[in-house]
């Protein structure tokens, strides 16, 4: 684990974008400053646990987050052609409350649809973390729980729930959009259970799962949580 | 003293009312368009549950005071409209604080909202939000010019600004309706509605497929639920504005709800119909027919 996080030694010029490296600014009123935009612009807190409080109130407000799964519309791999007949009339997800949106800020669930490359696993991380707590995980297919096919290929990852907690695995290649139906359903029970605490899971074992992300993508120039 | 306090009690029931009921009526107008296009559609307890979700996520970040404020001045621009509409035409405490130049007032609120969601999604600083707030703006703005025509003839045609008056001039008789007094004002604001209320061919504003979400793209949690609360009380009132200029008021809550389903329902219709204008089209198409009709409405009446 020594060496998972040498790669912050490099983390300087090489990968940054040009308008996130550091650099002198003169304000309007004429006085020169030195801004670094990953820390000045960013907010770098670590993400807290959030416990429920009151469990009887929490019973029903889970029973609310479950009826009302509002799903962010990222596709990363193959299975990401699955989701788009669930919003046709032959399977209408719209019935079990599972809504699409767009913007990670108003998501609840994100599906990891297949397999997934370093590169997109950096976007995936970037918009789980933008979304608001309590939010949830579906991974879809069986490249999410071992590598399915791609279990040797040298840029995707094997293991999903390395990177991210993860609520559902749904598996097969590919499930067809009856198994991500079921898997909605599967789901909801958990989280009407409480047990569905990805969000939390991932404030508590943060180092953890930084590490990780951290060991399999290189080119880390963005803050440790993007709020 | 007593008296004004059980009107603000009497207004405070007829907000809950007309926010339930734009909450049914969202889910209403969301199960038809479903069925239009062969699907079974949202449950009718739908919008109540994607309230109950957003007030209570358990965390909402902030982009900065206007962040916090802009979902406010929405709601204020909502509750603000809703408050000086008269809702039952001859009820004693459902006419809320109607006054002699509501009228204008109401006019002036319509703006508001837009502006404070303009500033706040502005401080979002999402570039969708940036351009859904340009679109929305020269949308609206285009929207305001036949209406404002539309009102203005009927100010003239009734010589006067108070909506109550209004309601109360078109009593006795579904031929009193400014609808057959005049109808090329409500022509003129019958098409401006559509793009009040921002239904499919005048909906890029939100456009989900091409700028995601919109002004709220940053938006979530309960700002979010604040704004969808806005949302419902919004389009009631929207609709019981124009009930009350051109089709009689209502005289109960049954004729209220009514009228304003149809009158909403106008726009759903027209939106399942047409598919989406591009900005430039929406833009120029408020400044031609529902222009000349709004003019012609007013020319009549000099």
């Amino acid at each position: 684990m020594s060496d998972i996080n040498n790669n912050t030694n490099n983390k300087e010029d090489k990968f940054l974008a040009e308008e996130n490296k550091k650099r002198t600014v003169i304000g309007p009123d004429g006085i020169e400053f030195e801004i670094d935009p990953l820390k000045d612009y960013f907010c770098d807190q670590k993400p807290e646990v959030r416990d429920p409080k009151n469990k009887v109130v929490e019973k029903f407000i889970n029973w609310a987050r479950a009826e009302s799964l509002w799903v962010l519309g990222f596709g990363t791999g193959c299975g990401s052609i699955e989701i788009p007949p669930l919003l046709t009339p032959r399977f209408d997800a719209a019935r079990f409350g599972v809504q699409m949106r767009a913007t990670p800020r108003q998501s609840s669930v994100i599906i990891i649809s297949g397999y997934l490359a370093v590169k997109t696993l950096k976007r995936v991380i970037r918009s789980y973390e933008q979304m608001q707590s309590p939010k949830y995980v579906l991974a879809l297919g069986s490249c999410t729980i071992n590598g399915g096919m791609y279990y040797d290929s040298y840029n995707t990852i094997n293991r999903l729930d390395y990177y991210m907690p993860v609520d559902v695995y749904v598996a097969g290649c590919m499930p067809r959009p009856e198994a991500l139906l079921a898997g909605f359903n599967k789901l909801k029970e958990r989280i009407k259970a409480g047990r569905a605490e990805g969000a939390n899971e991932y404030a508590e074992k943060f180092d953890w799962y930084k590490a990780n992300q951290k060991k399999i993508i290189k080119d880390w120039n963005m803050p440790d949580y993007n709020w | 003293m007593d008296n004004i306090i059980l009107k603000l009690l009497f207004t405070l029931l007829g907000l809950f009312i007309v926010l339930n009921w734009g909450l049914l009526m969202s889910a209403i107008m969301q199960k038809i368009v479903a069925r239009v296009a062969g699907r079974h559609g949202i449950p009718f307890y739908q919008p109540w549950i994607d309230l109950i979700k957003l007030y209570t996520k358990r965390t909402a970040i902030t982009h900065g005071i206007m962040f916090y404020l802009g979902p406010v001045f929405r709601l204020g621009g909502g509750v603000g409209m809703f408050l000086f509409i008269p809702l039952i035409y001859g009820s004693e405490y459902f006419t809320n604080f109607s006054w002699s130049g509501d009228l204008i007032l109401i006019l002036y609120f319509q703006f508001f909202g837009m502006l404070g969601m303009a500033l706040g999604a502005g401080e979002g600083g999402h570039p969708n939000s940036v351009i859904g707030i340009s679109r929305g703006l020269a949308q609206f703005t285009t929207v305001e010019v036949p209406m404002t025509l539309a009102v203005i003839s009927i100010a003239v045609q009734y010589q006067t600004l108070s909506i109550t008056e209004i309601v109360a001039a078109q009593q006795g008789g579904i031929l009193n309706w400014t609808l057959f007094t005049n109808p090329l004002a409500t022509a003129a604001a019958m098409l401006s509605l559509l793009g009040a209320f921002r239904h499919a061919p005048f909906n890029l504003v939100k456009a989900p497929n091409e700028i995601p979400i919109g002004p709220p793209t940053e938006y979530h949690s309960s700002f979010l639920g604040v704004l969808r609360t806005n949302n419902a009380i919004l389009h009631v009132i929207e609709a019981v504005l124009f009930m009350n200029l051109f089709f009689g008021g209502a005289t109960n809550w049954f004729e209220l709800i009514l009228k304003s389903f149809l009158i909403y329902f106008w726009s759903v219709f027209v939106g399942v119909v047409f598919p989406r204008f591009r900005i430039e089209q929406s833009v120029a198409w408020f400044l031609k027919v529902p222009l000349v009709i709004g003019i012609l409405a007013i020319i009549i009446f000099i």
